[in-house]
């Protein structure tokens, strides 16, 4: 019982997804395009001189090690942000699913951080942790905590991974309850007749039968934490202390529209775009073999 | 009593087209927020209003970068302003943009403007000056690093309440701010500003080759010498003694100064409206610390803030209007309104004799300090300024090296070495685009 419409027109169909089409060329396939050129070319702040410099552009990253280092700290914070963002949905979905009064008011509530656009995120994340004013450095500060994320490593990676994870975790959040949603509830009450707890139903029933939606998430928040999270950065750490917390995208943002940079910004993102190609391929092939609902 | 209304609205329209039509519009991009924009504001309207045939519109393109970035992309569409606000690391950017500005020397002279080169202060007008001394933007607002202290703590701690000259004195004074259970003894602001550009010239130490850069798009970065290094080195030492707090790469000292959380700061002689402001601490200005063993220092400071670049491509009466207002600008009485309102410095000598005069020095001490200070001595080539391509890269290299260094995660040597390596690199790269 396959639903499908069939057009029996022969060019209704195109004008249909033309808009589409266009919107998806103009917006993506132009730029990306755009990227590529300038990637092989150098060029002054106002485009009056262009010149060819073949791979000059790549060359030099490669021989910055700072830009490799850089590759490291986008690994680390999108690795933090992934598996802890992932972990502390999975347990407020967990514990939604089963709230039975006011799970309406709850489930509002975990949603709408994901209305938050991420510089906003980091700007009230870095109130709250501001190394003279903020109310959390007060009482760390109380504690005898030495918190000045402006110069400590540590403390300004765990800063924009804490913003990063809170601004992200809604849509995890949505994701997993929705899969949750999605278990046969047959299933779990035969475990529970066999004489199975709660925790060895979650893990031998619920986990597996979610590992489709986790994975999708897994793709999805390494993917937020490689692109989305530039304007948290900037509106925090701005990449410090020293490189600390500069990833990818951020540099490519710094060196291109903050300091006008476009061959080796362009450089940087053909180097992003092909990671995230890789990702993509990795998530369909994975994904279209292993998700049977 | 609607139809009235109308009518008058309507009217006023018209008339305001007709206005629109006889005058020659100027379009001025700025980045002055808040209360700096509102006295930018006053500046234009009082232009507009002093005469008929052009009127400055300005716009807020929002913080210094994004306004740059606004106007590059407004010129690769061929719609660029008529002048543009320009931070002082994008300096050489714009002058290696041969065909899209126009020399403000050379806009004054096509418009047989009044226009002495002379009338400006050499350590303000020499930063935005080519080598052979023609002015190439306009000095709008500028400011220097100051030193401030506050004297209640001071005078907790059993310290002589006024600013140490040296840094041999300063951290005297530090140790017993400490010992009297100071949290933050120390702080500043824009490192790379303070303790490298600054210190360079403050102590005639070149920045870079090339006069700062000032003499060829070849320059290199010598901020490794012995003296930066042993700058540098002292700083971590206090960063790890709990004498130096750091606090960030821009203004955020401002505020850990004028909350009273910070008995010293270098920071710069604009935050001093906040400072007053908050009213937390009793505030002294002194000149910036040096080391008492260098032959010259100190010398003079240099200049931090923006200027205004005249964009081409513009008609020739336009220019005539810019020209106009850019005069305008340079008046004494003009120039004084706006030092004043706003703490930045006058760019004319006849500008700070008459708020000497009026007596405005000495209702508000301290004030002058800024100026005092960039003209200490006559500037070198060491401390007439600086010109580095895509700086705005380089402040932020010399800057992560800065915080590598304070971390105690690198010496200061390492640190500086790698800041000139980076530095190089950032300046070659612009050398070959800009050929």
């Amino acid at each position: 019982m396959e639903k499908r419409v069939v057009f029996r027109s022969a060019w209704l169909p195109y004008v249909l997804v033309a808009p589409q089409i266009a919107i998806t060329l103009v917006f993506f396939f132009w730029p990306a395009a755009q990227a590529v050129w300038y990637s092989f070319h150098l060029q002054d702040a106002f485009g009056l001189k262009t010149q060819f410099v073949g791979l000059q552009n790549f060359a030099a990253l490669f021989r910055d090690g700072n830009y490799l280092t850089s590759f490291k700290v986008t690994a680390v914070f999108s690795v933090l942000v992934a598996s802890i963002g992932l972990a502390i949905s999975l347990l407020l979905a967990a514990m939604a699913d089963r709230v039975l009064r006011g799970a309406m008011v709850y489930k509002t509530l975990l949603i709408v951080p994901y209305a938050i656009a991420p510089a906003v995120a980091g700007v009230l994340w870095a109130f709250l942790f501001a190394p003279s004013i903020g109310i959390i450095t007060y009482v760390l500060k109380g504690l005898g905590v030495n918190w000045n994320w402006i110069i400590h490593d540590d403390q300004a990676m765990l800063l924009v991974v804490v913003a990063a994870v809170w601004n992200q975790i809604s849509y995890n959040f949505l994701f997993f309850l929705a899969g949750l949603q999605s278990i046969p509830k047959s299933l779990i009450e035969a475990a529970a007749i066999d004489g199975a707890g709660p925790t060895r139903r979650f893990w031998t029933i619920v986990f597996p039968l979610l590992s489709p939606t986790t994975f999708f998430l897994l793709v999805v928040n390494i993917v937020f934490a490689f692109f989305s999270t530039f304007g948290i950065i900037d509106a925090t750490t701005q990449g410090g202390p020293a490189q600390a917390t500069q990833i990818l995208v951020y540099k490519v943002y710094h060196d291109g529209v903050k300091a006008a940079d476009l061959g080796g910004s362009s450089a940087q993102s053909v180097i992003l775009m092909f990671i995230v190609i890789v990702l993509t391929v990795a998530q369909f092939r994975y994904i279209e073999r292993k998700v049977q609902y | 009593m609607r139809i009235k209304i109308l009518a008058a609205a309507l009217a006023s329209a018209g008339l305001y087209s007709v206005n629109a039509q006889a005058q020659t519009e100027i379009q001025w991009w700025h980045s002055m927020g808040g209360a700096l924009g509102e006295a930018l504001n006053g500046l234009a309207t009082k232009f507009n209003a002093s005469q008929k045939e052009y009127k400055v519109v300005t716009t807020f393109k929002g913080s210094y970068p994004e306004s740059m970035t606004a106007a590059i992309a407004a010129f690769r569409a061929g719609q660029a302003p008529h002048m543009l606000q320009v931070f002082e690391v994008g300096t050489a950017t714009m002058m290696a943009a041969k065909g899209a500005i126009v020399p403000v020397a050379k806009v004054m002279t096509d418009a047989k403007e009044k226009f002495d080169p002379k009338a400006y202060l050499p350590t303000v007008t020499g930063y935005y000056s080519d080598e052979q001394g023609n002015m190439l933007s306009l000095p709008f607002n500028s400011s220097t690093a100051l030193f401030y202290i506050d004297r209640n703590k001071f005078k907790q701690a059993g310290v002589p309440p006024t600013p140490p000259k040296t840094w041999k004195e300063l951290i005297a004074v530090a140790e017993k701010l400490k010992a009297s259970g100071q949290e933050c003894v120390y702080t500043t602001g824009w490192p790379s500003w303070v303790h490298v550009e600054n210190f360079s010239a403050w102590h005639n130490v070149p920045i870079g080759t090339k006069q700062n850069g000032m003499g060829g798009l070849d320059a290199q970065f010598s901020i490794n010498s012995p003296l930066h290094v042993r700058h540098i080195a002292m700083l971590s030492d206090m960063a790890k003694k709990g004498l130096f707090t750091y606090a960030g790469r821009t203004n955020q000292a401002d505020a850990k100064f004028a909350s009273g959380e910070c008995a010293m700061a270098t920071i710069s002689a604009g935050a001093l409206g906040g400072v007053i402001k908050a009213a937390k601490t009793d505030w002294q200005i002194g000149f910036l610390p040096y080391h008492d063993d260098v032959k010259d220092a100190p010398q003079n400071s240099i200049i931090g803030g923006a200027s205004l670049w005249v964009m081409g491509g513009r008609k020739a009466e336009e220019y005539k209007g810019v020209a106009r207002f850019l005069a305008f600008l340079s008046q004494p009485e003009i120039q004084m309104e706006w030092h004043t309102g706003t703490g930045y410095v006058p760019i004319t000598q006849a500008a700070f004799d008459l708020t000497k005069k009026s007596g405005f020095y000495d209702k508000n001490p301290g004030r002058d300090m800024a100026v005092r200070q960039l003209t200490n001595k006559a500037p070198t080539a060491n401390s007439k300024g600086l010109r580095f391509g895509n700086f705005v890269q380089g402040r932020t290299v010399i800057e992560e090296e800065l915080e590598a260094a304070f971390q105690g995660k690198k010496d200061a040597k390492a640190a500086l070495d790698e800041a000139v390596r980076r530095g190089n690199e950032i300046l070659r790269q612009f050398e070959a685009a800009n050929k």
